[in-house]
């Protein structure tokens, strides 16, 4: 049912035949691996560790490049791009939320969440409109002045998912977003993710070892040696 | 529009990153915009010193040139005025101009009074700048044993208009009447202004001359002038270019003023690698934060950019406190030399630093890039590093094998580059191959850095002590971050030991020297550097005849005029012998197969070798008393005292080709019994009071030629200093980022169980074996550096050798200082970093 309602939408990310090896001698991490996202989809991939999980994720964001096949992020293939034109893409199309929150330390709550916009350039005003919609948005808005190291663990992911989406993404990629968090919060932070890919109607791609993170997903993946199965929901 | 828009972000991003490092170790970037300014500070201030210092002397030089086409030259005793009349009725000549040119020996001052003999209406045709000094009445110098002082002397002197000034001549003192001031503007240095003909009464140089200048008829080519001239000119006079004359000053101190650049490069270079050093670290420790940056949206040529602004940004500071340090450091030298000639007037300085804001620019512009330079290695290989693997948490170096075998080819490299320039030979006299040896050589010796470490690492045993293997291993795993550590010592330490071991040879050296030159129990001599004051034969045998003397020996020292490309050389006449040549001199270099039939021999120094290329067993001409007197070069000694060169002849040669039996130094051998303090006293008894002796035991000029040295090398010893400062904050902030990079990891080995004690122990171990294996390449590489330092930059510099000595112990005791200041650096910044909470430090690990 989720399947057929995300085909009638268009795609924003698709991998075609995507291969990936780390080593001439080695196995190929990845071999084969089809797949398509489309806006408003949320999709949770699980799998052992080790089956290349953060690979995939890694070529689905431009940070890696597939030796084989294609992955097209909003119609563009990433690879006739060279670095600068994927760096740019990204900026502009993809938000990332990692186990490790990655917030910079040595900035404010609010100048971590503005950042991408920072980047993309937009005008101070209109970033400070955002950046506080976003806070309020997350239930943050007081801590707008903080530095990350007053904060808890819970506050800090709340910061990234809001960095995440500030600058309204076409995908967002969250790798292991609860994995640092007690189950209480995390169960929070899910909730809130998967809320805040819905009213963005992004593409939303969770990698997670957590079968509670994964329920939250719209449908799910298992990444396996024979690539990627949807899981047969119970 | 895009481009424009990327060039924003990285503006923006560079914004970020500078203010996120001021604010997170506000220490490290202030210490190395300090270097920076160090350098900077040092290098302008030098260039300003030396530019204002030449400045004065070429206008100096330029006033006494004047409008002269020809200078005729001859030595200081002169040639016959017979030469002026027959160049005046020249019909190529329009003007010819007579002078006496004469450095006046002065009663109880150290230097001598240059004083110009001149025609005060064919000069003013000439040298019109200055003779419009005299004023309206330029006739009034006529007056007998009278002279005019230009300003800068009567301030020396502190004399005015109607005192006396006495001169020294032979041994007896002549009296002068001073005529008038010059004005300041009419000449900037010290000097007497006298009728020609008074001078050469005044000087016995009665009928001598020793400088024409020629002013040419139009259309007269100089150049053609001067050849056909030359061949005209009796033995020992010259026909010289005016632009020769402008240019020996600069020519002279040029190797100094090199020397003392390239110090102050020294000095800016060690700034810049702190700055490599600094940001590498920096880097290192910011690379999540990077892979983070990276991963939003910011492209590699944005982040390089902004990193190397990072460090153009603390050139930028570190410069501009550099170029403003310097202009008031070369402000308050000015002062204190100006101080030191006694001379009260408004300091040249101001004018001096006003003059020159375009070199000013050119220093901040050096101090900028040579920061950005120093950045951009670091920021080049940031951006190249992929986002994805620091932002999962990858803690090691990942590339450390592969740069270390990069390096260690590159190393070799740059190794055999360095040792190959350091063979080639000085460029216009200048030893620019032998700095390019030394860069070279540095520069090799850091990239080998890496792959040594690995395999000094890899040698050392397991000990079964967890917390020295553990150091062991962690050393091992991140040789890119243990090489950083080590280059700031490395660097730092080489430069230091290699001055250090160049200076100590140097003093070594002159010691062994002044043992050499001074055997006797007392050395006297008349007040150096003048042509006017000498012992006569009666002086001498009364100074011999003195009680208490055993033997006693003198010598006549002379200019004379050997090339008209060249400054004047010194002429020793003393008694020696071909056989006891080498038990009085220094003698670096002999002559094979001596034999009668040859010419007399003349021992030459080294810089007549090299700068006229006589060798041994070649036959030199000398002019003598008006004839080329043929000499052999029996050999080649080592002189310090004599930079523009020295030869040596047997007195008795001398005499027989002069007939000029006067004495300026001397050496005295008590008899048994005999004290030098009494004899001494009672040589000086028998001279008038001012008359021109100076009289010291051996032991005295030894300690004060010491003394002098010492201070010549106060300078070396400060930057040494400052080297082993800059090298010692390098390793400061290397532990310390370190430290921090890795809180992580202490809180891990906390957690399972390790004691912040055995923390501290292990960060102590790192910092012992990392320093102690800096100070042990340091001191090879400077061993190394030092030897180029001696047998290329001093030979090729200074035109004299030095031999090798390695002050083994103080540079020991250095090394264990470093070591020790090291370990601290490293306990130190452990403490702090495993002083927070481990399980924050774990949550923190990226």
């Amino acid at each position: 049912m989720a399947d057929q309602a995300s085909a009638a939408r268009a795609a924003v990310l698709r991998l075609a035949r995507v291969g990936k090896r780390y080593a001439a001698d080695r196995p190929a991490v990845l071999d084969g691996i089809d797949l398509e996202v489309a806006e408003g989809d949320y999709l949770a991939i699980m799998g052992e560790s080790g089956v290349g999980k953060s690979t995939l994720l890694n070529l689905l964001a431009g940070l890696d490049r597939a030796d084989s096949g294609r992955v097209l992020l909003d119609g563009i293939d990433l690879s006739t791009l060279d670095d600068d034109a994927t760096t740019l893409l990204r900026r502009r199309a993809v938000g990332f939320v990692f186990q490790a929150f990655h917030v910079l330390p040595y900035l404010t709550v609010r100048q971590n969440v503005a950042l991408p916009l920072e980047l993309l350039g937009v005008p101070a005003a209109a970033q400070r409109q955002r950046t506080l919609q976003m806070l309020a948005a997350l239930g943050i808005e007081t801590l707008a002045g903080r530095l990350p190291r007053e904060l808890s663990g819970g506050e800090l992911q709340r910061i990234a998912i809001a960095r995440a989406l500030v600058h309204k993404p076409r995908v967002l990629l969250a790798d292991e977003p609860t994995g640092n968090l007690d189950p209480r919060t995390a169960a929070q932070m899910l909730a809130v993710l998967r809320a805040q890919i819905k009213a963005h109607a992004a593409a939303g791609v969770l990698i997670t070892h957590s079968r509670m993170a994964a329920e939250t997903a719209d449908r799910i993946l298992i990444l396996g040696p024979r690539g990627l199965k949807a899981e047969e929901r119970r | 529009m895009g481009r424009r828009r990327a060039s924003g972000g990285a503006l923006r991003v560079w914004r970020l990153l500078l203010s996120s490092q001021w604010r997170e170790q506000p220490a490290l970037p202030a210490v190395t915009v300090l270097a920076i300014g160090l350098g900077v500070a040092l290098a302008a201030s030098i260039y300003l010193v030396n530019g204002a210092a030449l400045r004065q002397f070429t206008q100096a030089t330029r006033r006494l040139v004047g409008q002269a086409d020809v200078i005729v030259r001859g030595p200081p005793d002169g040639f016959a005025d017979s030469l002026f009349v027959a160049l005046a009725h020249d019909p190529g000549v329009r003007i010819a101009s007579p002078m006496l040119e004469v450095d006046a020996a002065l009663p109880g001052h150290a230097g001598a009074l240059r004083v110009l003999g001149i025609d005060p209406f064919r000069a003013a045709r000439m040298q019109s700048a200055l003779i419009a000094g005299l004023g309206a009445h330029p006739a009034d110098l006529f007056q007998s044993n009278g002279i005019y002082l230009s300003s800068e002397a009567a301030q020396r002197l502190r004399l005015a208009r109607g005192d006396t000034l006495t001169v020294i001549v032979g041994d007896a003192p002549r009296r002068l009447e001073v005529l008038g001031i010059l004005p300041t503007a009419a000449y900037p240095q010290a000097l007497g202004l006298m009728d020609i003909a008074s001078a050469q009464w005044i000087f016995d140089r009665l009928g001598r001359l020793n400088r024409i200048d020629l002013r040419l008829r139009d259309g007269r080519d100089p150049a053609a002038f001067r050849a056909a001239l030359a061949r005209r000119l009796p033995p020992g006079v010259l026909a010289v270019a005016p632009q020769r004359e402008r240019n020996r000053a600069r020519a002279a101190t040029r190797a100094y003023r090199v020397n003392l650049n390239m110090l102050a490069l020294v000095a800016l270079w060690s700034g810049a690698f702190l700055v490599f050093s600094t940001q590498s670290l920096s880097v290192l420790r910011r690379r999540s934060s990077l892979a983070l940056l990276r991963a939003l949206g910011v492209t590699r040529g944005q982040l390089r950019l902004a990193l190397a602004g990072e460090g153009a940004a603390m050139g930028a500071l570190g410069a501009l406190l550099g170029v403003g340090g310097g202009a008031l450091l070369a402000a308050a030298l000015l002062r204190l030399l100006t101080g030191n000639l006694g001379n009260a007037a408004p300091s040249a300085a101001g004018a001096a630093l006003g003059a020159q804001p375009w070199a000013l620019c050119g220093f901040f512009a050096v101090g900028v890039l040579v920061s950005a330079f120093g950045a951009w290695l670091p920021a080049r290989a940031a951006a190249r590093r992929p986002p994805a693997r620091a932002l999962k948490g990858g803690d090691g170096d990942g590339d450390g094998g592969a740069a270390a075998s990069a390096g260690l080819r590159l190393g070799i490299g740059l190794g055999v580059l360095g040792i190959a320039l350091a063979l080639l030979p000085p460029v216009a006299r200048l030893p620019l191959f032998g700095y390019a040896s030394i860069a070279a050589l540095l520069f090799g010796a850091v990239l080998l850095v890496p792959s040594l470490t690995v395999r000094l690492l890899d040698a050392l045993p397991r000990t079964g002590r967890v917390v020295f293997d553990t150091a062991m291993a962690q050393l091992r795993e991140n040789v890119a971050l243990s090489t950083l550590s080590l280059a700031s010592i490395i660097v730092s330490f080489s430069l230091m030991v290699a001055m250090a071991i160049m200076v100590y040879s140097f003093r070594v050296s002159f010691e062994r020297w002044l043992t050499k030159l001074l055997p006797a129990d007392i050395q006297m001599r008349v007040p150096p550097d003048n042509d006017t004051a000498f012992w006569s034969a009666r002086d001498q045998a009364r100074i011999a005849a003195t009680p208490g003397i055993a033997r006693i020996e003198f010598r006549r020292t002379r200019q004379i005029l050997l090339d008209a490309a060249h400054a004047p050389v010194a002429l020793i006449a003393r008694d020696l012998t071909p056989a006891s040549a080498a038990s009085v001199l220094p003698i670096v270099q002999r002559a094979r197969g001596a034999s009668h039939a040859q010419p007399p021999p003349a021992w030459i120094s080294e810089a007549l070798e090299d700068r006229y290329g006589y060798r041994p067993g070649a036959t030199l001409a000398l002019p003598l008393a008006g004839r080329m007197q043929p000499f052999t070069v029996a050999g080649v000694w080592r002189d310090y005292a004599h930079p523009n060169g020295s030869i040596v002849v047997q007195r008795s040669t001398y005499l027989a080709a002069t007939g000029d039996a006067s004495a300026t130094a001397g050496s005295i051998w008590l008899a048994p019994g005999a004290g030098a303090a009494a004899v001494a006293a009672r040589v000086r008894a028998d001279f008038a009071p001012g008359a021109p002796l100076e009289i010291r035991t051996s032991g005295a000029v030894r300690e004060h030629s010491l003394q002098i040295f010492d201070r010549a090398f106060a300078i070396t010893y400060a930057l040494e200093a400052i080297a082993v400062l800059i090298g010692l904050a390098g390793v400061g902030f290397a532990a310390n980022s370190t430290a921090l990079a890795r809180r992580a990891e202490f809180g891990m080995l906390r957690h399972i169980g390790m004691r912040r004690r055995q923390i501290i122990g292990l960060l102590a171990d790192e910092g012992v074996v990392l320093s102690a294996l800096g100070v042990l390449y340091g001191l090879l590489l400077g061993v190394g550096l030092s030897l180029v330092l001696v047998y290329v930059i001093n030979r090729q510099s200074f035109d004299w050798s030095i031999d090798l000595a390695v002050p083994v112990w103080p540079l020991a005791a250095l090394g264990a200082i470093l070591v020790a200041a090291a370990a601290a650096a490293a306990v130190f910044s452990g403490r702090a970093a495993v002083g927070e909470d481990a399980v924050r430090a774990v949550r923190e690990d990226w």
